[in-house]
């Protein structure tokens, strides 16, 4: 690696001195490198948080308890959540951000290398300390990902090293955030306009100024939470003065902008991915960008529908309803476009268009139930159940996780100069899109029959629903051991890539080598 | 032959789901039936809803199902190069516009009427507790709490499950049919929250503050629901059960209840013996310690103190029964001076110091809590030990 890395960077100053082995992953500016490091880092994290999800099913393959006891149960799914929204998905979209906007952009690197390297590095210190508070007395966290008081006051010493890790995680995201804002806005090769830009570009943007907006809202929040703790704070507690709704109200103003950043930047791979393989431009590509910057503004004026059973006012109950029925107009006009895109393309179905088309129709279930737990009576009803977690993961599997697949398959040639092993990665596409399914389409049925979510034993009408999903889980966890053999293998070696890559693909990361050299556009290019 | 039934089940149920009504309780592919008129607004809407995404499903992917069959390359199919049309996408956004205000009516109205908490016939004050539920019948004067009743063995694997596994309490809240029945809603620790789906309620339960739900149930019968706000350990074995009996069964039932609560108050002023006391103690101990430190007394290491062998059990007994009235802030250790009689206090406190291999050998009585307790109020607020 560090021969090619000398061969590729053979006119700065830095290469000269590059530092080698474990030394050179710590020390890296180079965006290329620390994508790399990102997406290996969410890797690991998924199978982690993967693990945990298996142990949960199987704990639910029948009623009674068998493998956990109820607290470790609860420590298991809320850990499950935590890492895989922090230390799965997001990540990897800074994973993408970092190797795709400098070669998307024609910039050199992003703007600030030096804290590129920091915003990375202290996210495996985060990590360790959710994954360690496992071991500590009382175990880790078990109040659940969305850490409401007074149970949270609860806990142990864990709940304070996961107040700590999310402070982390915050930090890093917000430098991660002004560090791809200011590439974007500053670092364009000249021509490239704002409304030229690539479209994971736009959604990378919005993304970047909803993280910066909404991440002190949480450091705040769990700032009040870790004084509450330890220090005699009386923020959500009624006894003093406090108010525990309060926390719901300050935790869900960031969690549903970040349910957005959690989904932005798959509606832009994805919206890369289908023009390429339709062989034909984005239907709306100026809507799009509008559509991407009004369900981020509405982002912020629907939080409370996560909190209809709160006991709200009859306004405000009717506010948060008509406000999140709102989202499905932009949303809509995404799914649309998309389809439009396709409609009388010359389609053909590598493993990235898989995944997408799997995105846009997989994605819009997940829409649809939620377009259900909007309507406030029917959410009274579904909130906290299966329903829900059924909603959630049909737009953040499928969704979110289906469009990294997507991107990943999709610019794998270009970062490793080697095609992937197409007939792998399509098994790797139907046993998930199979399995995905399986797990999570009974679960609809049963949230509707009554069966709430976070509980490690069930009643006995939910038996039979809750063994299809199990099947469906295995299938769908150990189908990605396929995707980490696609992954290596083209690592390894492979079929050489074009600069092209893709018959259909257009944009500035195209006309670079595959691979990518260490060093790309020291001399930006003009766009016309 | 289990899981070609289920299978069979599922492809059967999910085809008839769709298209009849018969279809959705026999195999619970939708809301539980309706038992209110609250909850049955609520299912019609989700059934409007869901026929109206039906519909946009089949347009929408029907396009573009249609166009991955036609429109490939395979096929010679030569890509079109159309992009930007305003009147379409003028067209798709009001579309959906529309659409949306059409469901936003009808919801409205339902929103409305269940925030209408007024005229209630019957109000009761629930309160959810690490982990049970507490009720209050405020017009009658009736206290007590509702805990599960399924035994620990079935939970554990070792004994055959009821029917009603996990959804059965030993004192279920008893209403009477057809009349309005508004919740007083509120928690002792941390969030719960209340929710028998088939009558259309469901309200978080808020340590400190009140808040206010109502239903009206049209049928006589048991309605089953769960706690559904993650509460802690046992948040999955705080079941609610909802009695709806005439109005002649609710009155026989009321009286009773307040017969029953004379014999406690006169416990209160008892002398009982050693044998009396750990009986009673254990059943006190198994309702309401055992979810924690176990029926053993073991506890779970790094998570809940085992009772077994404790200072707190061979210690003073004034102590240990201070601990177990005024809890311990800022962990699960709750105040029981609220929840339990005297009777009840005194023989847990005697049990848990005599049996397993603690062997004090002291006991308490009732007027010795009673006399604890007005000392226990003076020291509210005052850190425990």
């Amino acid at each position: 690696m560090s021969d090619a890395a000398h061969a590729h960077g053979h006119h700065d100053e830095h290469s000269h001195g590059h530092p080698t082995g474990i030394m050179r992953w710590l020390t890296t500016t180079n965006h290329k490198d620390i994508g790399s490091l990102y997406l290996w880092f969410a890797l690991i994290m998924l199978f982690a948080a993967g693990s945990m999800a298996l142990l949960i099913r199987a704990e639910l393959f029948q009623p009674g308890l068998q493998l956990t006891n109820p607290d470790f149960f609860n420590q298991l799914t809320t850990m499950h959540g935590l890492i895989m929204i922090f230390g799965v998905i997001m990540p990897a979209f800074s994973g993408f951000a970092n190797w795709q906007v400098p070669l998307m952009l024609g910039a050199p690197d992003m703007a600030f290398p030096r804290m590129n390297n920091w915003a990375f590095w202290i996210l495996p210190v985060a990590g360790l300390l959710l994954m360690t508070s496992f071991f500590l007395p009382g175990g880790a966290v078990a109040g659940g990902w969305t850490m409401y008081p007074p149970l949270f006051i609860q806990g142990g010493i864990s709940y304070d090293l996961t107040i700590l890790a999310v402070h982390i995680m915050g930090l890093s995201s917000i430098m991660g955030s002004i560090n791809i804002i200011t590439t974007i806005l500053n670092m364009r090769a000249p021509g490239l306009t704002l409304m030229k830009m690539p479209l994971f570009v736009w959604t990378w943007l919005i993304t970047a100024y909803l993280l910066i907006a909404t991440m002190p809202v949480l450091a705040g929040a769990v700032t009040m939470l870790l004084t509450d703790r330890n220090f005699g704070t009386h923020f959500f507690n009624a006894a003093g003065g406090g108010d525990p709704v309060m926390f719901q109200h300050i935790f869900w103003f960031f969690a549903h902008p970040e349910v957005y950043i959690l989904i932005l930047p798959a509606f832009g791979i994805v919206s890369q991915v289908i023009p390429t393989f339709a062989r034909k431009p984005l239907f709306g590509y100026a809507s799009m960008v509008y559509a991407t910057a009004s369900i981020a503004i509405l982002s912020f004026i629907v939080w409370a529908h996560h909190m209809f059973t709160v006991g709200m006012p009859v306004a405000a109950q009717l506010f948060f309803m008509f406000s999140t029925m709102l989202i499905a107009v932009p949303t809509g006009v995404k799914v649309f476009n998309w389809v439009a895109t396709m409609w009388r393309g010359s389609m053909t179905f590598e493993t990235p268009m898989l995944f997408a088309i799997a995105f846009v129709c997989l994605f819009t279930i997940g829409g649809f139930s939620g377009l259900v737990l909007a309507i406030a009576p029917v959410d009274i009803q579904l909130h906290d159940t299966y329903y829900v977690v059924a909603h959630f993961h049909y737009v953040l599997v499928s969704g979110a996780l289906f469009a990294i697949f997507s991107g990943i398959y999709y610019w794998l040639p270009k970062w490793t100069g080697h095609m992937y092993d197409e007939t792998l990665g399509k098994w790797h596409f139907w046993l998930s899109v199979i399995g995905m399914n399986i797990v999570f389409f009974p679960m609809h049925f049963l949230g509707l029959a009554g069966m709430p979510r976070r509980i490690p034993d069930y009643a006995l009408q939910f038996t039979e629903f809750n063994q299809i999903a199990t099947v469906g889980a295995f299938l769908f966890g150990f189908s990605q051991l396929i995707f980490l053999a696609v992954v290596l293998k083209a690592i390894k070696g492979g079929a050489k890539a074009t600069d092209q890559v893709w018959e259909g693909a257009e944009g500035l990361e195209w006309t670079v080598p595959s691979p990518a050299p260490y060093h790309t556009f020291e001399t930006a290019p003009v766009v016309k | 032959m289990m899981k070609a039934s289920v299978w069979h089940r599922a492809v059967v149920g999910g085809i008839a789901g769709v298209f009849s009504q018969g279809a959705l309780a026999e195999y619970a592919f939708n809301l539980q039936p309706p038992a209110s008129q609250v909850a049955q607004d609520v299912f019609n809407l989700h059934n409007l809803i869901m026929l109206v995404c039906l519909g946009i499903f089949i347009v929408v992917f029907g396009a573009m199902f249609y166009s991955l069959l036609k429109h490939r390359k395979s096929k010679g199919h030569q890509a079109a190069h159309f992009h930007e049309n305003t009147t379409v996408e003028v067209i798709w956004t009001v579309i959906p516009f529309v659409i949306l205000m059409g469901m936003a009516y009808p919801a409205a109205k339902v929103v409305i009427d269940m925030k209408d908490t007024s005229n209630p016939d019957l109000t009761i004050k629930v309160t959810g507790y690490q982990w049970k539920w507490g009720y209050d019948y405020l017009n009658d004067d009736i206290s007590f709490y509702s805990n599960l009743s399924t035994p620990r063995d079935q939970i554990e694997g070792t004994a055959e499950k009821g029917e009603h596994y996990l959804l059965e309490v030993d004192e279920p809240m008893v209403v009477p049919v057809g009349k309005r029945v508004r919740l007083l809603i509120t928690a002792n620790d941390v969030l719960h929250s209340w929710w028998v789906p088939a009558l259309g309620a469901k309200q978080d339960a808020i340590p400190g503050f009140i808040r206010d739900s109502w239903f009206k149930a049209d049928k006589i019968g048991t309605y089953r629901g769960q706690c559904v706000e993650l509460c802690g350990k046992d948040h999955g074995f705080m079941p609610i059960v909802v009695e709806v009996v005439s109005e002649e069964d609710y009155a026989a039932w009321v009286a009773g209840k307040k017969g029953a609560a004379q014999v406690a108050v006169a416990d209160d002023s008892k002398t009982f013996d050693m044998a009396e006391m750990m009986t009673r103690g254990e059943q006190v101990h198994l309702a309401n310690c055992a979810a924690c430190h176990q029926a053993n007394g073991a506890g779970i290491p790094g998570a809940f103190p085992a009772i077994n062998g404790s200072k707190v059990a061979s210690g003073p007994i004034e102590d240990h029964v201070r601990l177990v009235m005024n809890g311990r802030p800022g962990t699960a250790m709750a105040a029981f001076a609220d929840q339990l009689s005297d009777a009840d206090i005194a023989a847990v406190i005697t049990y848990q110091r005599n049996a397993w291999d603690n062997k004090s050998g002291d006991m308490a009585q009732p007027v010795e809590i009673a006399a604890l307790r007005s000392g226990a109020e003076s020291e509210a607020g005052a850190p425990a030990q």
